[in-house]
């Protein structure tokens, strides 16, 4: 899709809806078995091992609690760079995900090593003035993060005012600068896969760098099926404007098992050029340390326990 | 980077197959009288699994006679709440024996064992589980009062989904009230002999169930069979065609499932990426060895680009090799005559002019095996529109009105099976009753419930298996 495209669709808002409506539909059926079937893949041996690697290398480890204090945020930093004191092997994480105001002792902390991911846009509910979301995301640019975890407005997204939506998500994309911006869809509340679809599309025109489904704060969360959605549009975007944006599920992935059954989708729904933590992440905070258990396994072969990790 | 996935084989260790197999008659396995005996081949590998006996005319004799017997002195004479309970637990053993019987089929079909352990073995306890539940309320079936079982069932099976077609055959007879005489296809034959040892471990009264084994020709004894009242047979149009001319006349009760051609049409409002994994379950599924399998692609022309390019990067990405291990999508053919028959219509497609696309899959050294295949720019005149192919080969055809899609769909000799792809209700309606199928599909294919009536219009058969419906091809009504 060329700016003029762009342009067009998003000219006004009934533009906008006819684009986002006019999206093939998703079947919610065959979207839910197609992401069953997947997770049936056996992943073993070799391909365990590189999952693993691969699946700890794109973690955002995140912490986004009220209760977060410098102290905190420092000790899931030496996490994020180091994640198994005991095995010089392990990768370091992509990235570590803060509120703003921590956005600053985070980027201390891990120097340039890592990405730091702040969410802003009054996360998580996104209910605030445009002013106040812009101010947010300008601060944590300015305190040191160089990724913009931003949500989108979903009481204007279900009310139809798409348009609104879009401008904001621009306006936002203005205020990083340089800095990457992920778009939040909130997935769990905005119900169906059509809608899904359609925010994700919404994301790409207005220039998201990244996709992701959830905030973590509701439930469901990031879900197979939701990711899949996600992933075939990017996929397509792909295919139409030869420009590549990632995906990122967050909230509810806890366990190496289900990080596998994530990398099996992302590879077999958009080939392996997104089998890279520029294009993919596990937005975790608990997932990080089941994927070290199961590489400790791999490395020993036996199971260790959980005071073989380091809890941060 | 690329993410290989390493081998995941199924193990073999939890089945036990033995080096020759008897005929199962009167609760009992036995020897043949004239000792014939077939082999059973891995079709992945071409390695022997078994030798498997072969019935002739006085073994026929004996499982007819000992199902007869088993008739009038047992099976008839007992409640449907006590014959509900045999039902019941050969379904529970087919559950508790998944492993083994997943394991079974795949080395003796080829399918790749997520398919057997997914939905061939869970359907058939599925199927066992749901007449168990039929077995004491036939009164209330629609089928008139006091419904009558017909006797000594003789059924044939095919090899597509050996044990899957078993339980659509014998769940039905059993719950009615009718004794059994079965004979399994020559190719696949091991998961009824396991049925045969799940059988004696339920304790069902001997003769109840009787399996042969053979070719054609134990086939032939068991349909003409003059003490055989009712004969069930899926399999082939042409074979179908000589069973019904053999009964004609001889007031034994018929059904038979036979071929498809079914159209799967996929109009400009489908939701376009599950039609995309519809089109790939409707004709890749058990390599295409499907009666019911959507091998005439009808799609719209406003979106047939879109959708092509879209199906052939889906298949580029189907796994096809060793059917035990759990990540392969594409098993083995399962004979060397299958395989030649389907290269035989391929060809003829080649020939008449259609364009032939293979999914650059490597094909394993031994065994036998056919590349992911569709072809486009399909008429309705050419032979890979009309014949089936029963093989992982796919006939796309445009249209551009809803019209012409119906007409298009309906002219075939075959109706066992459609599929409508859109997101407008209105026009699957629209569709649906002017589709001349047995089974459409909504923006689903290949889907079975033992619930759901299954069966052909013309030349796919008669008679349903499933359901109400299926139980009126085991039953006479009562009243005369």
């Amino acid at each position: 899709m060329n700016v003029a495209l762009v342009d067009g669709v998003t000219a006004s808002n009934s533009a906008l809806r006819r684009f986002l409506h006019g999206l093939p539909g998703v079947d919610q059926v065959g979207a839910d078995s197609r992401a069953a079937m997947l997770s049936t893949r056996s992943i073993k041996a070799s391909a365990k091992e590189q999952a693993i690697d691969l699946a700890i290398s794109m973690v955002d480890l995140t912490t986004l609690e009220g209760m977060d204090t410098p102290g905190k945020v420092r000790a899931m930093c030496a996490k994020a760079l180091r994640p198994d004191p005991s095995s010089a092997g392990v990768p370091h994480v992509a990235a570590v995900c803060v509120y703003g105001d921590m956005a600053g002792i985070a980027r201390e902390a891990v120097g340039d090593v890592l990405h730091v991911a702040a969410v802003a846009t009054a996360f998580p509910s996104g209910r605030a003035s445009l002013n106040v979301k812009l101010q947010d995301t300008r601060d944590a640019v300015l305190a040191g993060a160089d990724e913009i975890d931003m949500v989108i407005d979903r009481g204007a997204f279900l009310a139809g005012r798409y348009l609104e939506v879009f401008e904001e998500i621009v306006a936002v994309k203005e205020a990083c600068g340089s800095a990457h911006l992920k778009v939040i869809f909130e997935t769990g509340e905005l119900r169906t896969y059509d809608n899904v679809r359609r925010a994700s599309w919404l994301a790409m025109l207005a220039g998201a760098d990244f996709i992701k489904t959830s905030t973590g704060k509701v439930s469901p969360a990031a879900t197979l099926p939701v990711t899949l959605i996600l992933l075939e549009a990017v996929r397509d975007w792909h295919r139409q404007t030869g420009s590549l944006v990632g995906v990122k599920p967050a909230g509810g992935i806890r366990t190496a098992k289900d990080a596998i059954r994530y990398l099996v989708l992302v590879n077999e729904t958009c080939g392996p050029t997104w089998l890279t933590p520029d294009l993919f992440r596990f937005g975790a905070s608990t997932l990080l340390n089941d994927l070290l258990l199961q590489r400790q396994r791999m490395a020993t072969g036996h199971y260790s326990g959980p005071d073989y990790v380091t809890i941060d | 980077m690329t993410f290989e996935y390493a081998p995941a084989p199924e193990s073999r260790a939890v089945v036990d197959i033995a080096a020759h197999y008897g005929l199962f008659i009167d609760g009992q396995f036995t020897d043949p009288i004239d000792g014939g005996a077939f082999k059973t081949i891995n079709p992945a590998t071409e390695e022997v699994l078994a030798e498997i006996s072969d019935a002739g005319s006085a073994d026929v004799d004996r499982a007819v006679a000992s199902a007869r017997s088993a008739y009038k002195s047992t099976w008839s004479k007992m409640p449907g709440r006590e014959r509900a309970k045999y039902l019941y637990r050969l379904a529970r053993l087919i559950q508790e024996r998944s492993r083994e019987l997943a394991v079974l089929e795949t080395l003796d079909n080829g399918k790749p064992i997520r398919e057997s352990r997914d939905v061939d073995v869970p359907l058939a306890a599925a199927h066992f589980f749901y007449h168990a539940g039929w077995a004491d309320k036939l009164e209330y079936a629609g089928l008139g009062p006091r419904p009558r079982a017909y006797g000594v069932a003789g059924q044939i099976i095919p090899w597509n989904f050996p044990l899957l077609m078993l339980a659509w055959k014998v769940a039905p007879a059993l719950a009615t009230g009718n004794t059994v005489v079965l004979k399994p296809a020559e190719t696949t034959p091991l998961t009824a002999l396991a049925f045969a040892d799940i059988c004696q471990q339920a304790d069902l009264p001997p003769g109840v169930v009787n399996i042969v084994t053979g070719g054609p020709a134990t086939g032939r004894l068991v349909s003409e069979h003059p003490d055989v009242d009712k004969v069930a047979f899926t399999g082939s149009t042409e074979v179908g065609k000589q069973i019904q001319r053999a009964v004609a006349g001889t007031g034994k009760g018929l059904t038979l499932e036979l071929g498809g051609k079914a159209a799967n049409i996929v109009f400009d409002d489908a939701p376009l990426d599950e039609a995309v994994e519809g089109i790939v379950n409707g004709i890749f599924f058990n390599q295409g060895h499907v009666c019911c399998a959507g091998s005439r692609l009808l799609v719209q022309e406003s979106v047939a680009d879109e959708v092509l390019d879209a199906l052939k990067r889906r298949l580029t990405t189907l796994r096809l090799g060793d059917p035990m291990d759990k990540n392969t999508d594409i098993g083995a053919i399962n004979s060397r005559e299958q395989r030649e028959r389907i290269d035989e219509l391929v060809k003829s497609g080649d020939a008449e002019g259609a364009d032939r696309w293979s999914s650059p899959c490597a094909i394993p050294e031994k065994g036998w095996w056919y590349p992911p295949t569709v072809f486009t720019g399909v008429t309705q005149a050419h032979r890979i529109a009309r014949e089936e192919i029963f093989g992982p080969v796919l006939s796309v055809l445009t249209f551009r009105t809803p019209d012409e899609a119906l007409e298009k769909a309906n002219n075939s000799p075959y109706g066992l099976s459609a599929g409508i792809w859109t997101e407008k209700g209105s026009r699957i309606l629209w569709m649906a009753s002017r589709l001349r199928a047995g089974v459409v599909w909504a923006n689903t294919f290949n889907r079975f419930d033992p619930a759901s009536p299954f069966g052909g219009y013309k030349e796919s058969g008669f008679g349903r298996e499933g359901g109400r419906q299926g139980l009126a091809a085991y039953l006479k009504s009562g009243g005369h």
